[in-house]
This record gives C-alpha cells, structure tokens and sequence, in this order.
C-alpha cells in the first residue's frame, strides 16, 4: 500500500510546484485553478492511501516473497450477473436525450434511474448473484 | 516449446469462491446482466472496432472529395460534418474506449492475478454509458439540420446556439458526456483493481508494463475527464440556459473553452496512447524472447509523461496570443525525454534477441516506427515560431495522424496478440502479415503528402482548393494512402471471419510472459483455477522455465 500513495503523493507533489510556477509566472487563472484541484486529487487519496499503510501492515500483494497459499482465503462477492447496470444505463441514456429531444424523455430516465438504484441497493444487500 | 499450465503441478490459490462453471442467464440476456470483465472488454472491442469501420468510412469520403481541386462528392456543409464525426468518432468513440475499455478490460485484471474488476456492476455500467454515448453522438445524422459541425474540438464561440443551432450540436455534447462518465468510471475501476486485487507476491514493481501504463492512465482519466465533462454542461447552459460562459457579449470568455477543452485534451492525447505503449512493450520482449528491457526505466517514463502531460494543454492555443508561451513550450519540450527513454527501451528489447517475425510483432515494430515520426513531428510543433507557421494547415493534420494510426498499428498487434487468448483460437498469420504490409505503407503515403501539404500552406478543414491546383498530386497520393488503409481494416474482418475457430490456440501459443499466459484460453469464468509462484514480472516463463538462468534487469546472457 506504501507504495501506491507514494506514487500519488509525488505525481501531486510536482503537480503542486507545476501549479505554483505557472500561476505565479502567468496569472491565467483558468488553468491554475485546474492544476490546483488537480494537485488535490493526487495528494487527498495519495494521503488517505499513505494514513492507511502505517495502520496496516504489507499486505500478501507487496510481499515479494508472499506464497500463493498467503493470499488464501476471502477476496470479495463478485456478483455473477446483473441487470442494473443495463437499467441505469439505459435510464442515462434517456435523461441526456431529454436535454435534446424535450422534457418528457425525462419520465422513463428518472423511472429506469430510480428502479435501478433501488434494486441495485437490494441486490448489494443480498450479496449478488453467484 | 510451450506448456500449458494444467500439466504441471501449480500452486493452489483459491479465492474463497466457487470456480465451478458460472450458471447465469444465456443469450441476449447474458449480454445484458452479464459483469464479468472479459464479456464486457469483449463488447467493448466489438463495439470500438465498428466504430473504427464507421469513423474510417467517413475519412474514406473526405479523401474522395480532397482528390480533386473542385470537388462535388459532397456539399460544403455535408464536407463540415464530415470531418466533425470522423475525428469525433475517432477520437471519443474509437481510440479512447479501445484503449482504456476494451483489451485493458479484459487483460489488466488476468494480468495481475484477480478473479474480475474490483466493480464489476460499475464496470458494466461504464459499458453501458459508452454504448449509449456513442447512439447519442451518431443520432445526429438523422436529425435535422444533420450532426454535429464545428469540429471534433467544439470551438466557442462556433459552438454556441447562434452559429450552430440544430439537434446535432447537442447530441454530440450529450454522447460526450456519457461517454465522458463511462471513461471515469473504468479509471475508478481500473485503480481499485490493480490497488487491491494482486496476487500475492504481486508487488507493484512486479506487473506488466500493460497494466503499469493502465494505472496511470486511469490517474489522468480521474484527472481529466471530470474537467471536460464540466466543460460540456457549461457549453450546454450556454445553447440553452442563457448563461453567457464562453461568449463575449455577456462577459463570458471563448477563450476559457479552449482552456478547458485542452486541459482535458492534452492528458487525453496521453489517455489515448499509454495504452497501445504498453500493448507493445508486452509484444516486443516475448518475441524477442529476452525479458524487457530498462522495466524500471519504463515504468518511470510513464509516470513521467503523465506527470508533464498535465502542464502541456496549452500548445495546442499558442496562436490565440493570451498564454505563457515559454512554459508550455518547455513543458511540451520536456516530453520528448521519457517518451525517446521508451523507444531506446523498445529497441534496446528488442537487440540481440531471437526475433520472431510474428503478425503481432511486425505491427509492434510499424508502431514504433509511425510513432517516432508522429514524435518527432510533434517536437518541432512544440516551438512557438514554428507553430505560428504550421497551425491550422495540413502540418497539423499528418502530425497528429502519423501519432495515431500508430496507435491503430499497435492496437492491431495487441489484438493479434491477446485474440487467441479471448477467443481460445489463432488468427491467420499470413492475412495478418499482408495487413501489416498495407497498414504500414498506406498509413506513411497518407501522412508523408500531407506533412508536405502543410508546409506549403494547405490549411485543414477546406473542402476544396480550386485556386491551388498544384496541391492534387499530394492529395491524391494522400487518397491512395487512405484506400490501402481501408483494404487493411477489411482484410482483418476477413482474417477473423477465415479463422473463426479453426487452429485451437492453447492456453500458451506464444510462450508468454505473464499471468494471463498461465490460464485457459479463454479463461474461465473468474479467470484462474490455479496461480504460479510469483517472483519476477513474468511468472508465467519462470514457472515454464524453470532451469533458465535467473538474470538481472537489463543485463543479457553473456
């Protein structure tokens, strides 16, 4: 884990010095405010990321003599097949044609949208499929 | 000289889930509920390389009508449409969903050791939102007033309601933002997974440069598509809300499109290539049969394109006279270093090894080469004196075609590689060679004329030049060029319809490098029944090569 924020917190550490000097240099702020938020995006997870692997010892992934039987046991459910994904799809799919085609597009969009979040809520909850 | 991986003895990994075959829904149904990444990577090349067939049958109409001086195979304004799609196409529906969705989908995650995306529900989902996306955006065909026309890069104030009223317009920033969505959405997964669903011993100096190269491209997705999509939503509220954010009459400023726009399109012109990268530098050692060469050196490279790639957006505005042009200028410079680190690598992979001649091969060494020129041509681009002269004219144009029909040859070379392992059966290699051979050529006799165009003054985007007769003979060249790249597209429709399943390809028909090697071809439902031990960044030769002699990075046998 150490080394996946390590690798945030450098890319945000350049992005930062990027962003000082180029703000200061050309006072456009259109792009120093881009470059800011980006030097953020690295360093907030990058940090999260960093906080996290000092709790945590090295995990089976970062030992580079971890056996395969380390890493035995539990991963995650992983749902076998769903049909949420197609609903919330299908429902975006039909509130970006309502900015196009008019307004009522927007009926089944906000329909699919809701059916989805609701099922894929109780799906979650189940477990999934296998 | 290959084994597969279920006659010797392997280590027992077991995920705490069921291997047994997967009982889902079949047919149609399956397509729709299915989350397994490889049925999605599967839809997503499918998907992409049709869009590829529909964006290159409309640059086939561009160079028909530019083969002539006076042209009349289309109107003026059909012509504007016509190069809008065909880059939008290209760019948004095409290259960008090719590379991060579609053979990254189906290898990043076997490539590491896990069972399926680390969200898979979500991985469908970005599935979706591109398809849709993609509707959305070619619906504009069929409406009135036609598609869209300002442009694969919807300059403001062009874009506005004013200039561009019509249905088309909208559904092209409609499309881009679904499939703006459906690109943050696989970066998020793409992270997660190779975060936290290594196998173990896996460490992160340990994968491939593939999924390296996938990492930090999903960095820069979450970087930079959220900026573009915020960029739509304002051109959006501009057309139609009232609000005057890039125009000048309200005291909105275009300039902040251009902005905004590049700042999402510089990291994407990255985005889009990282990936066909790492396809190559996957192909290259296995044929060279030598281990990769400079692994680390690689692997910092990508990082620091990634990193210089966020500060370069603004050499593609140095004529608009209001940005800092010695920053970016240094700053585009600067990206030449990492990117001629990865081509010394490329070579040096490939010195002194037993190079088989393979289709994947050939197209990896014709993307090293279109790239170098693509690069090379991009370097002089980086010189504010020289861009003032060469914006906007053909220059331009064969520059940044040279960089992704490079692309196309590396993506070309990632599906001759990976096919037998997503499909379980060969494709024909000399179909494949004869591609090669057309795809390279054309792609260089389409380029090379318009390079030259350019420097005489051609600008981009005219859809005739009756006034300059002398620029036909390029053009056609140029034409010709773009035919022998068609034939190539359509040979490898051919090639999969001639071996559709006819040479079974084995779990290991190239005597590969890394895990997705390892399983089935193609693998089971969750992916592995069994891992190797993993100690180096190619477990899957170690384990068949047990007795090789353990070498150090970048050192050769002698």
């Amino acid at each position: 884990m150490r080394v996946e924020a390590k690798i945030l917190l450098w890319l945000g550490l350049f992005f930062g010095i990027m962003c000082a000097v180029y703000w200061t240099w050309s006072m456009e702020n259109a792009g120093g405010v881009m470059m800011f938020f980006g030097t953020g995006l690295c360093l907030l997870p990058g940090s999260y990321y960093y906080w996290w692997s000092r709790r945590m010892g090295p995990r089976a992934e970062d030992d580079p003599n971890a056996t395969q039987e380390s890493g035995a046991g539990y991963v995650d459910a992983f749902p076998g097949s769903s049909i949420f994904p197609f609903t919330l799809g299908m429902g975006a799919f039909c509130i970006v044609l309502a900015m196009v085609f008019g307004s009522w597009m927007l009926i089944p969009g906000l329909a699919l949208v809701i059916w989805a979040a609701l099922g894929g809520i109780a799906e979650g909850r189940r477990g999934g499929t296998r | 000289m290959t084994t597969t991986a279920h006659d010797i003895q392997a280590e027992a990994h077991d995920h705490g889930h069921s291997h047994a075959e997967h009982h889902g829904p079949r047919g149609i149904l399956n397509w729709l509920t299915t989350t397994d990444h490889k049925i999605i990577g599967l839809s997503y090349t499918i998907t992409s390389v049709i869009m590829l067939v529909i964006g290159g049958a409309l640059a086939e109409v561009i160079r028909g009508q530019l083969a002539n001086p006076d042209g009349h195979l289309v109107t003026m304004a059909q012509y504007n449409q016509l190069f809008t799609m065909h880059g939008s196409i290209m760019i948004y529906l095409f290259a960008g969903p090719f590379a991060f969705g579609a053979l990254a989908n189906i290898i990043v995650p076997i490539q590491i050791g896990a069972p399926d995306m680390a969200f898979p529900r979500l991985n469908a989902l970005s599935y979706w939102l591109y398809l849709t996306g993609a509707i959305t955006m070619l619906l504009g065909f069929f409406v009135t007033g036609g598609a869209a026309n300002f442009g694969w890069v919807g300059y403001a104030p062009l874009s506005d309601a004013i200039y561009s009223p019509g249905a088309g317009a909208d559904l092209w920033i409609g499309g881009l933002m679904l499939t703006g969505f459906s690109a943050i959405f696989t970066g998020v997964n793409i992270c997660a997974t190779v975060f936290y669903l290594r196998a173990p011993g896996m460490t992160l100096f340990r994968m491939p440069i593939f999924t390296w190269n996938l990492l930090v491209v999903s960095i820069l997705i979450l970087l930079a598509f959220p900026v573009l999509t915020a960029g739509l939503i304002m051109l959006y509220s501009d057309r139609h809300l009232g609000t005057h954010i890039y125009t000048v009459v309200g005291g909105g400023s275009p300039v902040l499109w251009q902005h905004i726009f590049w700042f999402w399109g510089h990291p994407e012109v990255y985005i889009l290539a990282l990936p066909f990268f790492g396809m190559v530098t996957e192909i290259i050692p296995v044929f060279s049969k030598k281990p990769v060469f400079g692994y680390k050196g690689m692997v910092f490279a990508t990082l620091t394109i990634a990193a210089l790639s966020l500060g370069v957006w603004a050499h593609h505005m140095f004529t608009t006279g209001v940005v800092l042009l010695p920053f970016f200028s240094i700053m585009s410079l600067l990206i030449a270093v990492p990117t001629g680190i990865k081509i010394f690598n490329w070579i040096g992979s490939m010195w002194r090894g037993q190079i088989w001649f393979s289709a994947a091969m050939l197209f990896s060494i014709g993307f090293v080469v279109t790239f170098l020129i693509g690069g090379l041509t991009g370097i002089y681009l980086a010189s504010p004196p020289l861009d003032f002269f060469t914006h906007d004219t053909y220059f331009i144009v064969a520059h940044f075609h040279s960089v992704v029909m490079a692309l196309v040859l590396g993506g070309m070379a990632g599906l001759y590689y990976w096919g037998p392992k997503i499909t379980g059966y060969m494709l024909n290699e000399r179909i494949g060679k004869v591609q090669f051979w057309l795809l390279f050529i054309g792609t260089q006799v389409f380029t090379i004329p318009q390079y030259i165009l350019g420097l005489q003054g051609m600008p981009r985007r005219m859809a005739i030049y009756p006034n300059d007769p002398q620029w036909q003979d390029l053009n056609t060249w140029s034409s010709v060029g773009a035919i022998m790249i068609g034939i190539s597209t359509l040979l490898f429709v051919i090639n999969i319809v001639v071996s559709w399943k006819k040479h079974p390809a084995g779990d290991n028909p190239w005597d590969g490098h890394t895990l997705e090697w390892f399983t089935t071809s193609p693998p089971p439902h969750h992916n592995f029944f069994r891992l190797p031990q993993i100690r180096s960044e190619r477990p899957t030769w170690d384990h068949n090569h047990p007795d090789a002699k353990a070498l150090a990075h970048g050192k050769d046998a002698h």
